[in-house]
């Protein structure tokens, strides 16, 4: 049994490692391509995240695309493509943002309130896509796709200040108001010049060990799993299909929900037209790298901010900081190319070991291989 | 499985402690504060950066006069897609405390980071252009009156056209755009009241797409043309390039209005100018390079510099021969914008 894990962490670690590799050597042709110096822009990257102020900011980034991955992974372990997460945290947090703004209550329950109504709305956008699926067959993907649009328009309408935005003074931009400040989340200083770690950073790590646990620990967990890896096998043993789609939908939109909480919160208190988009997309990216395991995502969140915040300083230096999208992009390709490579790889080796102990005339440990086939979307 | 997560665990935690350790009381603008004996000036970029060919090119064409006349250098810095607030402050505390002097913020997105980094260098001017909400002695908000330029190229319009129908194209809807439709509208309903406007926005914040997309641009004016608008006015930055195309493309006797700057004399458009009636510029060029030059004069300009159309800010140009020939249409727009000078016209900022 031991032996066995050591090859499956092998394995496991092996995809996002090759993908790791192409994407670096692919980048350094491209820079070599370009005609700049292929390793100056990696050192002044290095350099740059060496700098507290750049840490926190590498860390804040993480935990806000920790959760995004997450809510994308809860799909992805169920076979469903939650490409809506990037609507589901605008509205959610435009929402939260508005309620924070209207009432004033004392700190913790200010706090509870903001957050419970980010969960909720984001629960809620998903929950249409879910009960289309269940109810008429929609692809979760179609529908998650316009509920985006859909999103960005009534989020556009609400904020007008004829409905419930308004507009500061002197100012071109439109907000949702001030959340008083029993409804900002206290951070972690790391000093004046530093800043701070957005105490809702910490929340997405205990988000991570909730996840962990729900999905291997618990009936619940090994339900939505199953039903992911064949819903016809998973309804035969007893599991209701279309009511795990429905609660996994709105788990997912749950936790999107939460996206936006460690900006609006830890930060900016309200929110304007100038609120961070596109995370939801960047949580496919990262979803993917770390294969949907905790950790896996972990890594690959605090990979990516450190790509994002660490190339902020490359134009300063005449470099283009669009390498580091560059880099991102072909850690998408080369992660589901290398990913399907190492399957691929490892089902051989594992047929040969088969074979080689049939050979051998010895006994087959057929519990371990059929826990491997079964399993193979969470190796690690 | 259990023994893995738990070895990874611990690895986890002991690589960060070690990350932290390593890094202890370094920022990444101690470092750099040493090597400002030049002289120096930074913009830092709204979203689409350099090459926008249109407000932030606007911006860098005023550092770049800056550069040549007042011989000091100049530092640009882009934003990521998407970025939240924290992204805008580490970007100006690094403009700031590696010397640069004054440090501009391209448009009203910098205005919650300005009013974060500003009180911490009380030495270094901050200017943001399009945003008078943040104050300070050291903050310069350098805003203009688009309402008034739109209002003569509604003027403009409502002479023009024959079909009594002119459109209006904004890029993304936000207040900013709005105040170019409401002076575009008064501007022809004050002309002629029975000329009908067509207003359409290209998308909704935070989708910015139109500002940067001539496709949306194009689709829309060409909708607005088979309402039988022969006039159409696109506030969209790149993506009224696409308006200005489609105009062109229907023949003649339909007429584009360009935005922000001279858009009869951009190179890029040189193909369809003879269609390009005028231009509402915006000169965020001169505000820039005015904010440099003053601080590098040793009075910094301060507090709100407000950019009308007494002060040249914003205009309507006249170099497109055809236009200056409908002396009828010129003598309306130059009486408007006397009158609006003189303080008889007000124009609404907001539709």
């Amino acid at each position: 049994m031991k032996k066995f894990d050591k090859d499956r962490l092998i394995l496991g670690l092996a995809g996002p490692v090759l993908a790791l590799v192409v994407a670096i050597v692919l980048t350094t042709v491209v820079l070599l391509a370009s005609g700049t110096n292929p390793w100056e822009p990696y050192r002044i990257m290095f350099e740059s995240a060496s700098y507290v102020d750049v840490q926190v900011l590498i860390v804040n980034q993480a935990g806000t695309y920790y959760l995004a991955a997450l809510a994308v992974a809860v799909g992805f372990r169920m076979n469903l493509f939650n490409i809506g997460v990037d609507g589901q945290y605008r509205l959610a947090a435009m929402m939260a943002a508005l309620v924070g703004a209207s009432v004033n209550l004392p700190g913790p329950f200010q706090i509870a309130l903001i957050v419970l109504t980010a969960m909720l709305v984001g629960a809620f956008w998903s929950g249409i896509a879910g009960i289309l699926k269940t109810t008429r067959g929609v692809s979760e993907v179609v529908s998650t796709i316009m509920l985006n649009s859909i999103a960005t328009s009534l989020v556009a309408w609400l904020i007008l200040p004829k409905n419930f935005g308004e507009q500061p003074a002197g100012s071109n931009n439109l907000t949702t108001g001030e959340i008083p400040k029993s409804g900002w989340f206290p951070g972690l200083s790391m000093g004046a010049e530093a800043g701070e770690i957005y105490g809702f950073t910490f929340v997405a790590a205990l988000c991570g060990v909730i996840y962990w646990f729900v999905l291997g620990r618990t009936r619940f967990g090994f339900d939505l799993r199953a039903t992911g890896a064949s819903e016809s096998a998973a309804q035969a043993s007893g599991v209701d299909a279309k009511k795990m789609i429905l609660t996994s939908m709105l788990i997912s939109g749950a936790v999107a929900g939460l996206v936006g909480m460690p900006t609006l919160l830890g930060d900016s208190h309200t929110y304007s037209l100038d609120f961070p988009t596109g995370l939801g997309f960047t949580g496919i990216t990262i979803a993917l790298l770390g294969r949907n395991h905790p950790l896996g995502i972990a890594f690959s969140a605090l990979l990516i901010a450190f790509l994002d915040k660490s190339s902020a300083s490359l134009d300063q230096y005449g470099y283009e900081k669009e390498i580091a999208t560059i880099m991102q992009g072909l850690i998408v390709i080369s992660v589901v190319v290398s990913y399907e490579l190492v399957r691929r790889y490892g089902l051989r080796r594992q047929q040969q070991k088969v074979g080689e102990e049939l050979a051998a005339g010895g006994a087959i440990k057929t519990d371990a291989d059929a826990e491997s086939t079964s399993d193979k979307g969470a190796a690690l | 499985m259990r023994r893995i997560t738990r070895i990874a665990t611990v690895g986890v935690a002991s690589a960060a402690l070690a990350l932290t350790a390593t890094a202890c009381g370094n920022t990444s603008s101690s470092d750099a504060a040493s090597d400002s004996k030049e002289k120096s000036v930074a913009i830092a970029y709204d979203i689409g950066g350099r090459g926008d060919q249109s407000f932030n090119d606007a911006a860098y064409a005023g550092l770049a006069k800056a550069e040549k006349d007042l011989k000091i250098k100049g530092n640009d810095a882009e934003p990521s897609d998407g970025e939240a607030d924290a992204d805008k402050i580490q970007r100006l505390t690094e403009l700031a405390r590696s010397g640069n002097n004054p440090v501009i913020g391209v448009g009203f997105a910098y205005a919650p980071a300005i009013k974060k980094v500003a009180p911490k260098f009380p030495k270094t001017t901050f200017g943001i252009i399009d945003d008078s909400s943040v104050t300070g002695d050291n903050i310069a908000n350098m805003v203009f009156n688009e309402e008034q330029g739109s209002y003569l190229a509604g003027v403009a319009a409502a002479k023009t056209t024959k079909s009594k129908t002119v459109g209006f194209i904004g890029g993304v809807e936000t207040p900013l755009i709005k105040k170019f439709e409401a002076g575009y509208a008064q501007g022809v309903k004050d002309t002629d009241p029975s000329v009908k406007v067509l207003s359409q926005y290209l998308t909704q914040p935070p989708n910015f797409e139109g500002f940067s997309k001539p496709d949306l641009g194009k689709a829309a004016a060409q909708g607005q043309l088979d309402k039988k608008a022969d006039v159409i006015y696109a506030a969209a930055g790149l993506a009224g390039s696409g308006s200005i195309e489609a105009v062109s493309t229907a023949g003649a006797g339909k007429w584009s209005i360009g935005v922000d700057s001279d858009q009869y004399a951009q190179a890029g458009l040189a193909q369809y100018k003879d269609s390009i009636l005028t231009s509402a510029t915006k000169d965020v060029s001169d505000a820039v390079y005015n904010l440099i030059k003053s601080v590098a004069d040793g009075k910094p300009q301060g507090g709100e510099i407000r950019y009308g159309l007494d002060k040249e800010g914003v205009g309507l140009t006249d170099t497109n021969p055809a236009y200056v020939k409908m002396t009828e249409v010129t003598a309306a727009v130059d009486k408007a914008k006397q009158e609006i000078i003189d303080g008889k016209i007000t124009v609404k900022t907001t539709p």
